[in-house]
């Protein structure tokens, strides 16, 4: 089945089993492995893409339903080798440990700020229930995502 | 995980939707979000021949108000609902059940419609759709039906829906007066208890998600309300509670007991 769509900027069209999740089309047809598969189970937010700019949970969403939208993954988010504000933040501030929760929670607080360019810390944390770290990380993560609304002013 | 092979229809119409559904039958499932459905494709638990997609079928996510309703589509995500203005300022129980529903990303992606008809036991809307006596309209090969919620769902994972029939809306009375308190379960953020409650004036009704294979109307706390919390020692009677590995039926008894008290008071 033909599926048609914007990754990154870029225009894409590829023939695609309908059952071929987001997540395997986004790593293994375009290479983009920045998406990660946790659980994949819809749970811990390590595959989370932007869709038509909202985050979602891209092992729970078919290719097919995707046709025609414009993703963003978090190869889509430094400009060059400009890190995207989040980015940065989540660098200064120690954001990240082993890393493999890192571009669901950037994609997610990208979010989260968009929506609410100055939220709480509060706020965060409930913007984030979505997306798991096992290393535990969420103090750093927080800080990161508030920080990034700073920088993004 | 994969899901097993299917034939995939983008439908561009309800009446197309439900031409398909009557020619495929049992073979064929209506996605939306996918959110209920493709996490148990994925698992095996469902494999349908054909997915009928009927995201992009118009006027099908729209919120509006109709003759002193609130009339939501079926489509609409549950972010969508919990900040629509209309619903936060006429059934602000419903903008409240959407919220506590899933995560950021599910409720960008899962809507109203996929749940009800998907009836997962531990599912948010039923209870709020039981205690505001809203109406579930239907389309199918025999025409519209509008069903009580009461009426809608009928087991575990089952719902009044005929073969053919496809949620269309969901037609909501306005509300004063109304709170979901819900115990969620860590992970997956499903209710292990939820209890919606509506009052008016002296009278309350009440429904409750999470703790039979079925939701229900606790109509045994609704008769003993006397405008205090106490009705809620009644919350299980003559109801089978489950038990499962995130709680048993005696742990869960007594969740549904606390969570009715906090909506009776609340």
């Amino acid at each position: 089945m033909r599926v048609t769509l914007t990754v990154n900027g870029k225009p894409y069209s590829d023939d695609l089993e309908p059952r071929t999740l987001l997540a395997h089309y986004l790593r293994d047809t375009l290479n983009l492995t920045g998406t990660h598969v946790g659980c994949d189970t819809s749970n811990c937010g390590a595959c989370t893409i932007l869709m038509d700019g909202k985050a979602v949970k891209s092992c729970t969403i078919l290719a097919v339903q995707a046709d025609g939208s414009e993703i963003t993954t978090i190869e889509g988010m430094a400009n060059g080798g400009e890190l995207h504000p989040i980015q940065q933040a989540f660098k200064e501030n120690h954001g990240l440990q082993c890393g493999f929760c890192t571009p669901g929670m950037v994609m997610t607080a990208a979010d989260i700020l968009q929506n609410n360019p100055n939220p709480t810390e509060q706020e965060v944390r409930h913007g984030l229930e979505g997306n798991f770290c096992r290393c535990t990380g969420y103090h750093n993560i927080v800080k990161s995502v508030l920080h990034a609304s700073e920088l993004i002013k | 995980m994969i899901p097993a092979k299917f034939d995939y229809i983008k439908a561009t119409s309800l009446d197309q939707a439900i031409e398909l559904l009557a020619k495929h039958g049992f073979d064929a499932k209506v996605v939306a979000g996918g959110h209920s459905l493709i996490p148990a494709m994925k698992l095996r638990l469902n494999r349908p021949a054909v997915l009928i997609d009927i995201k992009g079928i118009e006027g099908l996510d729209g919120i509006t108000e109709e003759g002193g309703h609130i009339v939501v589509g079926a489509n609409c995500t549950h972010n969508q609902i919990a900040s629509s203005e209309l619903v936060n300022q006429h059934v602000g129980i419903l903008a409240t059940t959407a919220r506590t529903i899933g995560d950021v990303q599910v409720r960008n992606k899962g809507t109203i419609g996929g749940s009800l008809a998907h009836a997962d036991p531990a599912a948010d809307y039923p209870a709020t759709v039981l205690a505001c006596e809203a109406i579930i309209e239907v389309l199918g090969s025999n025409g519209q039906r509008s069903i009580p919620a009461v009426d809608f769902f009928t087991g575990m994972f089952t719902t009044a829906l005929e073969d053919d029939e496809i949620i269309t809306a969901v037609r909501f009375p306005k509300v004063a007066d109304g709170n979901y308190q819900k115990f969620y379960q860590s992970a997956s953020r499903f209710a292990v208890v939820g209890v919606a409650t509506v009052k008016n004036g002296s009278s309350v009704k009440v429904g409750i998600t999470g703790v039979s294979d079925s939701p229900y109307r606790a109509t045994a706390v609704e008769q003993a309300y006397d405008g205090t919390g106490s009705a809620a020692e009644h919350a299980v009677d003559g109801v089978d509670v489950m038990s499962d590995h995130f709680a048993n039926a005696e742990y869960r008894a007594h969740l549904a007991k606390v969570m009715v008290k906090k909506g009776l008071e609340g």
